[in-house]
């Protein structure tokens, strides 16, 4: 008997484990180019976001099309020339939260964290680590990163004409706010 | 106690970590899906004319183009004319979005000293994904006033009879990342022409297409085949084939054609030289963009404070 509830304890509890998936499907990725003379923003408000609490991991998925720029032709230029939108339709990301065990979802508060993954886009995998925060606020789980980029390290190639107004290091900007996935 | 190592052999492997990354990824995937927008084709054409005529292209919404246009003389000329270079005709326009699907252009050309003003309304976007439509279609419709006067200074300048019209149907369809076509049904109308056999209403078809050559330059083509009992006598098709090369905020189109006029009743019916027998101009057009009214910028929900 005792064999037989220990062996069932032993069953459920990595179901138990399991359970601690947030997802959310408007996580807002911007960049941020500046140089002297010209500042460019771009904003995506239709990225997928997984956090599995448990684990630590974290992923994103983001249609590189739906970056939207205060002028037409930047966006178009952008899919066109820079990301080459159609032969590399998504950028993604995956890693992990390497602080997980400092917080806790039942107390809220916001929690400084280190993230630490592999960044694709343009079809190029490289590794990042970048500073972010979690915050927890009545059970809802945010976060934000912001981290930089390096345009040569994606092959996004700038010609020498425009050289001045795109600059070679992109802030990227990431905020989601999670809900637990059904 | 006896099965307790077998035990904890099963509920080490039990509660091992219950997914990997490949899970995550596919979930990644499956949750995107849920997403899934139509995936419109964008860009077919780089600007908003193959090379004379319409393309399916529109400038966005609270953009102005700047289009400033050469036509030169036949190349055949010779070196005392520059190769034509010294007969220039002109059109300057401009073009602005009012929508997404909307735009609305004026021009000026030394050609007849004409006027135009034309409307293009995008009616269909090509897209695949959740919604599968294989072609992008769009309808235009201009406006033409020559104030050049008759010859004959008997004659009285009516206003109806300086005036012409056109309407066209653009069919386009982007096969490939590098290659664009489209089908031009075209119908010109004439309030007066010149014989009393000649007649009022052209109809053509124009078919236009474009390869990439590399990011930033295409090779465009563009021929309007005009029905042969509705065609002005003495004229020909007209024919152009050219580059787009963009910089930036500007596109160049450089283009070698048989025609002198920029708008539709000047290049399409009443082009006089044949481009199979040498009768070529170079031409070419800059377009230069400008953002008049910005997109309504997008709500950041928690705004980090650049540097």
């Amino acid at each position: 008997m005792k064999t037989v509830t220990l062996l069932l304890a032993l069953l459920l509890q990595p179901a138990f484990g399991f359970a601690q998936l947030y997802v959310t499907r408007t996580a807002q990725i911007s960049f941020f180019s500046k140089t002297s003379m010209e500042n460019i923003e771009a904003v995506n408000n239709e990225a997928t976001s997984i956090l599995n609490l448990e684990t630590g991991e974290i992923g994103f998925a983001v249609l590189v099309k739906s970056f939207r720029f205060d002028r037409a032709l930047m966006e178009e230029h952008f899919n066109e020339n820079y990301l080459e939108s159609t032969k590399f339709p998504k950028a993604t990301f995956h890693g992990k939260i390497t602080e997980l065990s400092k917080f806790n979802i039942k107390k809220d508060g916001s929690y400084p964290v280190t993230v630490e993954g592999d960044l694709t886009m343009h079809g190029i995998k490289r590794h990042v680590v970048s500073q972010g925060e979690v915050i927890i606020l009545k059970g809802i789980i945010s976060a934000t990163a912001l981290f930089p980029i390096k345009l040569a390290d994606y092959k996004i190639e700038i010609p020498s004409l425009v050289a001045g107004k795109i600059a070679e290091i992109i802030e990227i900007k990431i905020n989601s706010k999670y809900e637990p996935k059904s | 106690m006896r099965c307790f190592p077998q035990l904890l052999l099963a509920s080490l492997l039990l509660s091992l970590p219950a997914w990997s990354q490949d899970d995550m990824m596919k979930m990644l995937e499956e949750e995107s899906e849920k997403n899934r927008k139509p995936d419109y084709a964008a860009a077919t054409f780089k600007t908003t004319r193959i090379i004379n005529g319409h393309s399916i292209e529109n400038v966005a919404a609270g953009v102005l183009d700047l289009r400033i246009s050469h036509r030169f003389g036949f190349i055949s000329s010779g070196p005392s004319e520059l190769w034509g270079l010294d007969q220039a005709t002109m059109r300057i326009g401009l073009d602005y979005g009012l929508t997404k699907r909307w735009m609305i252009g004026v021009g000026r050309s030394t050609y007849q000293k004409q006027y135009d003003a034309f409307t293009k309304y995008k009616l269909l976007r090509q897209s695949s994904g959740v919604r599968n439509i294989p072609v992008s279609i769009s309808a235009t419709g201009s406006i033409m006033y020559k104030t050049i006067n008759y010859s004959d200074p008997t004659r009285i300048n009516f206003l109806e009879s300086n005036l012409f019209y056109s309407g066209q149907l653009l069919i386009a369809r982007k096969f490939s990342e590098g290659f664009s076509l489209q089908i031009m049904p075209t119908i010109i109308h004439y309030n007066l022409v010149e014989g009393t056999t000649d007649p009022n209403d052209i109809y053509a078809i124009g078919a236009g297409g474009r390869i990439k050559l590399s990011r930033r330059i295409s090779l465009n083509a563009e021929y309007y085949y005009q029905l042969p009992n509705y065609k002005l006598p003495g004229t020909y098709n007209s024919f152009a084939i050219g580059f787009d090369i963009e910089t930036g905020g500007h596109v160049f189109q450089l283009n070698f054609t048989n025609s002198t006029g920029m708008t539709e009743r000047s290049f399409i019916s009443e082009t006089t030289g044949d481009f199979f027998k040498g009768d070529i101009r170079f031409g070419f057009t800059i377009s230069r963009v400008f953002t008049i009214v910005k997109p309504r910028t997008q709500s950041t929900t928690n705004p980090v404070h650049w540097r």
